[in-house]
């Protein structure tokens, strides 16, 4: 059986991890608070920006846009958002995992990080990493998702790479978060329905010069929308994991106790056996 | 003109301004526009300049960047990207941002012509929101 002693110390130390745990549970949780209110704010815009969207492609048929059309670059850009911190359950692993595990063969990819972890990863991985954005992720702002959306469409235009994906931790609750894969360019609308409720719009400029100039700020809200909700994710999985961990650290000190109690009351037991048995000898 | 419309003025981080107007005004593309109440659908493109909203007696400017706009007859809805009330701006910075873009052009070598035309377009419209303050 382990010394008093050795209990005593392991206890300590799990009660000092505990301290830690509980504060960054603390401060995820103010963190998470933060970016739920920020991701309502932003909601009514890209509601608006996604109606309007859908409305301007149902409307411009089938026009030949290159922002419609897939160009014949077999590389894909794929932007991953990531935390720069770990420490968050499995928050990072499962985007990581969803990029991996898939259809995409490793050399057709062209990795555009936002978020140290996993842009360390791809590296190591050996996947082809484009520019880092890694510093947009600590505060999200609209002018960080203009600077991405500007070079990955750039990158399009040019032919670099046929088409644009995202990968991001969408965020439905505090407690769910879905690993999330959005195909950005070329542009695909599932479900016209919208079309009908709202009378039709008309365009001024042309269509096809709105939709050059439309399309390029819908990337950048949805990059933007993407980076909000990541955030909002993460702090929610770190929150998580943090719970449990001062919970296990909870339990373990429980245990512990039971231990070193167990351990002290043998130690006095043995101390008055021998008492006794010393006794019992000299009488 | 005793029917109004429904403003709303949304950017990326905030609502911006959504209450009933009786007339907005702002740059566009393909030049200044005011729409009033019963508007045909319309989108357009925001350039860079000021915006103007009638609200009965009391007018209300703010510098308009970049975004687009969705008129509807009872509704019109700005996605601005980038919008300030006067009070937000600081005229100073503008000053400065326009001189540093006017210089930019003035060069010419090298330089991102059209990124250095609009950052002249944002402080000119900046100034210009600041001083009707």
């Amino acid at each position: 059986m382990a010394s008093m002693r050795d209990i005593k110390r392991r206890k300590s130390s799990v009660q000092s991890t505990q301290q830690i745990t509980k504060a960054m549970k603390l401060v995820s949780t103010v963190k998470l608070q933060r970016a739920k209110g920020r991701a309502e704010k932003s909601k009514t815009y890209f509601n608006c920006m996604y109606d309007t969207v859908v409305s301007m492609l149902s409307k411009a048929g089938d026009i030949n846009h290159p922002f419609l059309k897939p160009n014949n670059s077999p590389k894909k850009a794929v932007i991953v958002i990531t935390a720069n911190r770990g420490l968050a359950g499995g928050y990072n692993s499962n985007i990581i995992k969803l990029v991996r595990d898939n259809e995409w063969n490793k050399d057709d990819l062209i990795i555009y990080p936002i978020g140290s972890k996993g842009k360390d990863t791809f590296a190591r991985l050996g996947y082809e990493v484009g520019e880092d954005y890694s510093s947009a992720i600590e505060e999200p702002i609209y002018a960080d998702a203009m600077t991405i959306s500007n070079q990955v469409l750039s990158d399009f235009a040019a032919g670099r790479v046929g088409e644009i994906y995202i990968v991001y931790t969408g965020f439905k609750n505090t407690v769910t978060h879905i690993p999330t894969r959005l195909k950005l360019l070329p542009i695909k609308i599932e479900d016209e329905r919208s079309s009908d409720d709202k009378a039709v719009l008309d365009f001024e400029p042309e269509t096809e010069d709105a939709i050059d100039l439309i399309i390029p700020k819908y990337i950048t809200s949805l990059i933007y929308g993407a980076m909000i909700e990541a955030v909002a994710s993460e702090n929610a999985a770190r929150m998580q994991a943090m719970d449990n961990a001062t919970n296990n650290a909870d339990d373990i000190i429980s245990s512990l106790s039971l231990l070193y109690n167990r351990a002290r009351q043998g130690a006095i037991t043995q101390e008055l056996t021998e008492i006794i048995a010393g006794a019992q000898a000299i009488s | 003109m005793a029917e109004k419309f429904k403003l709303t003025i949304v950017t990326p981080d905030r609502e911006f301004f959504s209450e009933d107007a009786d007339m907005v005004e702002f740059n566009t593309t393909e030049g200044e526009i005011g729409v009033y109440a019963g508007h045909a659908p319309l989108t357009v493109i925001v350039k860079p300049g000021i915006l103007t909203i009638t609200q009965g007696d009391t007018v209300k400017n703010a510098a308009l960047h970049a975004g687009f706009v969705q008129i509807l007859p009872e509704e019109v809805t700005i996605l601005a990207e980038i919008v300030e009330w006067p009070g937000e701006i600081d005229e100073a910075r503008a000053v400065s941002a326009k001189e540093r873009a006017e210089k930019r052009l003035s060069e010419k070598n090298g330089i991102d012509v059209a990124r250095a035309e609009a950052a002249l377009m944002r402080s000119i419209a900046r100034i210009n929101a600041a001083k009707l303050k």
